[in-house]
This record gives structure tokens, sequence and C-alpha cells, in this order.
């Protein structure tokens, strides 16, 4: 494992091209879309790596019945169509087969967000994390660099079922150089604040962070959380560590108050009673055909550094006032 | 079992009776998309052509069998019963709470493979199936039951160019060839013109073949097992909707309709 940057996809189908030389149990098929090292696999395993074509419906299928017939099967292809071209085959013979059938199928879907900048909305993906956590037995990543990338490689082998690892296009800093995170525990806190923490997902770890600094040179400490395991993390240590804060802000490359990363929270926070006000920062205003850089584009929709800073800002006010108002009708 | 002291059109009159039985104890199943396939059936199950034991209904040693047309497969309960995978007591109880036998058939119930309540899922699994089965250097074959309904759905065509690309010919699609889907025959709403044609367009070797003449649904289907001709198999069978059954029979919405106890008490030899 490196700690230079590198995409999230190149990082995990090293591992993957590394394992399959010793498992004859991997089995890899993609719809047509490819990488470099993806052209490794393909030249070492000619066995074991299928491209199926454009045709999303029957990269399922055929990884629904490998995985029957035992094989491990990884799947990839761009996030937007690996999750919703094909959305019935998943809660079909995925989801709902894995109930009463082991099977260990991963799909890959490479363009989290926005990473697809130039590409447009057919490209981008801000509806995945809401309809792949809808189902049962769906595992789902979002890691934020590509050592946390990596690092799904062992839980896709150790876990069976099916899983949505969701994957940035574009190669982001890495977070872990020192040392993976935690999987065990499905998060890592990065910061520790007095009265807020932010609590992101992929991309939106790095934005996170940037607006902590932010505040922090502003003389307000707040905490930033990477959860990268959406449906397996410690939730009672996540309980544990949010109840420490007056106020949650869940950040997501994705659109806001449509079942994402903030209904997730939303339903953590209120199912255990903790204590803190929740503020849901995510993409607003629909979908859009503007070009810009990422930055640019983020700002838009609310979801850019400025914009959060600004917002979040407002709400560290919000929860002064609110703190005030409380004791003054003591 | 040894398929040849079997009566197969002995076989499926009893099948066509039973299904019309639990048809009568229970009306939300569909009766006529089940009562098509029963020759079908009849001979994968007792004519020797599915290796199967029913005490291990997923050993690895069996021939693998996806039955797409869901809803239409209530015919097999009793075959199933019948073979063994569960006990024939469990007919009684169709469609009642704590049954594992519903309206529409799920990998709960022993012999059934995957879900497919959902129409046209079938044939795209059992090709991965049939990839699986290669790559593992297994002899044993994949059957698919599918109406032909159900080859409107995209994913099928998906699963044929990728078989025949990929030389499964230990993949066999059976067409439970009724022509009529829920709201009409087929060739008025979207026709599939002569599906031998089109598959074997598609690479797929095809055969054709009277759906209701059980001694030739046998002998096709063992032309089929086990050859490894580099080609993907079709076997159209082409089959009556409602067979059997008086105002059923090939009628444009007999998918939706049940017959009146009386005929069905008639046809059961049970009129009061």
């Amino acid at each position: 494992m490196t700690d230079r940057p590198q995409a999230m996809r190149d990082a995990l189908l090293r591992r993957i091209c590394e394992a399959m030389a010793d498992d004859p149990k991997l089995f890899f098929v993609c719809a047509d879309f490819g990488s470099p090292v993806l052209d490794t696999i393909r030249e070492r395993f000619p066995e074991r790596f299928i491209n199926v074509g454009i045709a999303e419906q029957n990269l399922i299928n055929i990884s629904a019945g490998l995985a029957l017939e035992g094989y491990t099967v990884f799947a990839y292809a761009i996030a937007p169509f690996i999750t919703m071209r094909c959305y019935e085959q998943i809660r079909v013979s995925l989801a709902l087969l894995s109930q009463v059938r082991p099977l260990n199928v991963n799909l890959i879907g490479v363009g989290a967000g926005y990473s697809y900048v130039v590409s447009g909305p057919t490209h981008q993906c801000y509806e995945d994390l809401t309809l792949m956590r809808a189902m049962p037995n769906m595992a789902v990543y979002s890691p934020a660099d590509h050592i946390t990338a990596a690092a799904l490689f062992e839980r896709c082998l150790m876990l069976g079922g099916p899983k949505y690892l969701r994957l940035d296009a574009q190669v982001l800093p890495a977070l872990y150089a020192e040392a993976p995170p935690d999987m065990e525990s499905g998060f890592q806190c990065h910061r520790t604040g007095d009265r807020l923490c932010l609590v992101a997902t992929g991309y939106m770890v790095h934005t996170a962070l940037k607006v902590a600094e932010r505040l922090a040179t502003a003389g307000e400490q707040v905490g930033v959380i990477d959860l990268f395991d959406l449906s397996g993390f410690d939730q009672q240590r996540l309980a544990e560590t949010l109840a420490a804060y007056a106020g949650v802000v869940s950040l997501e490359e994705g659109f806001r108050g449509r079942g994402g990363l903030d209904a997730m929270l939303f339903d953590f926070c209120a199912g255990r009673r903790l204590p803190p006000r929740l503020l849901n920062i995510g993409v607003e205003g629909g979908y859009r055909f503007e070009l810009g850089s990422r930055s640019e584009l983020h700002e838009q929709v609310s979801i850019g550094e400025n914009a959060v800073t600004e917002r979040v800002t407002r709400f560290l006010a919000e929860l002064s006032e609110g703190e005030t108002n409380r004791m003054g009708s003591r | 079992m040894n398929a040849s002291t079997i009566d197969l059109t002995a076989k499926a009159r009893w099948v066509w009776l039973e299904t019309l039985r639990i048809h009568r104890r229970a009306p939300e199943t569909r009766l006529a998309s089940s009562l098509s396939p029963i020759e079908i059936f009849v001979s994968l199950y007792y004519g020797g052509i599915l290796r199967f034991d029913p005490a291990q209904p997923l050993a690895e040693t069996r021939d693998r069998c996806i039955i797409s047309k869901g809803h239409g497969s209530i015919c097999m309960y009793p075959i199933l019963a019948d073979l063994g995978f569960f006990a024939r007591e469990e007919l009684e109880h169709v469609c009642e709470t704590g049954s594992f036998l519903g309206g529409i058939p799920d990998p709960v119930i022993p012999g059934y493979e995957t879900v497919n309540g959902s129409l046209g899922h079938g044939l795209g699994v059992a090709t991965g199936i049939a990839l699986g089965l290669k790559r593992k250097g297994s002899d044993r074959d994949i059957f698919v039951v599918a109406g032909d309904g159900e080859l409107h759905e995209g994913a099928n065509w998906e699963a044929a160019m990728f078989a025949s690309q990929h030389r499964l010919d230990n993949l066999n699609l059976i067409v439970d060839n009724n022509r009529i889907s829920m709201l009409g025959h087929t060739d008025d709403i979207v026709s599939h013109g002569r599906l031998a044609d089109r598959l074997g367009a598609f690479g797929w070797s095809c055969a054709e073949v009277d759906g209701h003449d059980v001694d030739a649904v046998h002998a096709a289907l063992r032309a089929m097992q086990g050859k490894r001709n580099g080609a993907p198999k079709a076997l159209i069978a082409n089959t009556l909707k409602g067979r059997g059954v008086p105002g059923l029979e090939d009628a444009p919405l007999c998918h939706i309709m049940n017959p009146k106890v009386e005929t069905l008490d008639q046809l059961l030899g049970e009129a009061p």
C-alpha cells in the first residue's frame, strides 16, 4: 500500500488483482468500463474476467449466478449505472436472494457525486446512497481516500452478502497515510470539537476538514468524523461520540433531504434519543447542467467550502441562542 | 427413480388435476399460466432429464432449474411434493397463513433456486450460473423455464447475446410459448414473431415442439441435455394457456380469470 494519493479504484483493483492470483474463487465482471489496473486483471486472469458490454442488468444477473455457484464476485461500472440502471436486478437477485442463499457480490461504482465534473448529470451520482441503503441485506461503503478503498477489500472477502462500494473518480488526498482507518468501527474521528461535530462521507470529508480548519482559525473547534461504512458502523461507539455534542452536521455529496446520510443520521440520533440538534447539508436545487470546477459546482449547490462554512457558522450561532434561551427560561 | 417406468402422460394428467385442486382451495393462485407448462415440468422432473436429490435440493451434483415464470408454476407444487421435496400435506395449505407455498413461489420452497416473482430475471441469473458451472469444470446443466410474455423484458436479450458469445452450451431455455400475457395475445401487444428465428439470430440452437405432447417434449429435452455444441439451446414449447379448462383455454384474459367452482368440481369429478 502506498500513501501517495491515487485513484480509489486503482488502489482497490490492485488488491483484487493480487488476490486473484492465489484465490481461484474470485471473479471480476465489468460493464465495459476500465482502468489501467483492470487491463492487468484481464490479461492475467482471462478465465475469471468478463466484460459483459454496456449491459448493467446483465452485469448484475451474471454476478448473481456466479455467486450462487460459489464465486466471490466483483462487479465494476460507473456509479449511477451500476446502481440505478439495474436497480431491480440488484433488489431481486442480490438483496432479496441473499436473505435465503449465501452469495458474495461486491458492486464497485466509480463516480461518486460530482466526480465526473464535466460529464453532467447523467454521469454524476447524487441518489445512490439513498437507493442502496433502502435495501435490507445491502452493505454500503463510501470511502474518502484510496487507503480506505483498498482496505475495503478485506471486508469484501470477509463479509458475505451484497455490498456497494461508492468510489470517487478523482484522485483525492490521502487521509490515512499513517495507518488505515478503524474498519471495525466503520468511522474515524479526525478532529474533536467543543459544541459541534461534522459527520461527512466520501469527498465531503475533505471539505469538512477544510471547514474545521477555517473555524479553528476563528476560535471555534468542531469535530470531524469520516463515516465510511454507512450500514455496519459501530452504533454504540458513534452514539457515545455524538452524545458529547450540542450539534451535529451531516455532509454528503448527494441530494439533501432525500434519504441519504442525513436521513440515516436523523434516524440514528432520534432512535437513541441523542441530544444533538441536526443540520443536514447536501446538494440543493435539483439537477444542474452548468459547467465548472468541482469546487465551483459545489458552491452552486450549497456544499462548497464557503457555503458550508457559512451555514455551519450560522448553525453555531443558533446553538448559542438556543442555549441562551434555555438559560433565560430557567 | 427409473424414468422409463414412469407413464409421463398419466403423471401430466395427475399434475393437471392437482393444480386444479390447489386452485380450488386457493383461488389467489394463477391457474391458466400454471396449466400451460405442465408437460414441460413433468418431462424435466419425471423424465430423467434433471438430476436432483430431494433430500439435498441444493447439492452441488444437481442440475440447476430456474423457474422464471414464477406465478405460472403452481403446478410445480404437486410435483415437488410428490418427489419428496416437502410433505404432500403442505398442498392443503397453499396461500394460508404460515404456509411456505404462496401465490407466487419463493426460494424458501425446497426445489426453487432463485427469486422469480418479478419476471424476466431467470434467464440472466441462469446465464451467470452456466458460466460459473463452466469455469468450475462442472458438467451439470442449467435449465430455465420462461414464459413468452416475460421475454418482453430486455434483460433477457442481454443474457441471450452474452450466452452465445461465451458458448454456454450447458444453458437450456424452455419457453412456455402460450402466446398470452396478462392483457391479451402477445402478437397483439408486442409480437415475438417466430421465437425460434429470433433466438436463432442471437446464436442459439433452437427446436420447436407441441408443448402438450409430453413424449415429444421429453424427446426434445433429451436431445438438448448434455449436448455440447458450443451454443446455448432453446426449446420453444407451443402451449395453450388455461389448457383443458372450458372458458379459460386460450382466452385473451385468462391470466386473470378464475373458473367457476362448479366448473372446477365438474372437471375434478366432484360434481354435486
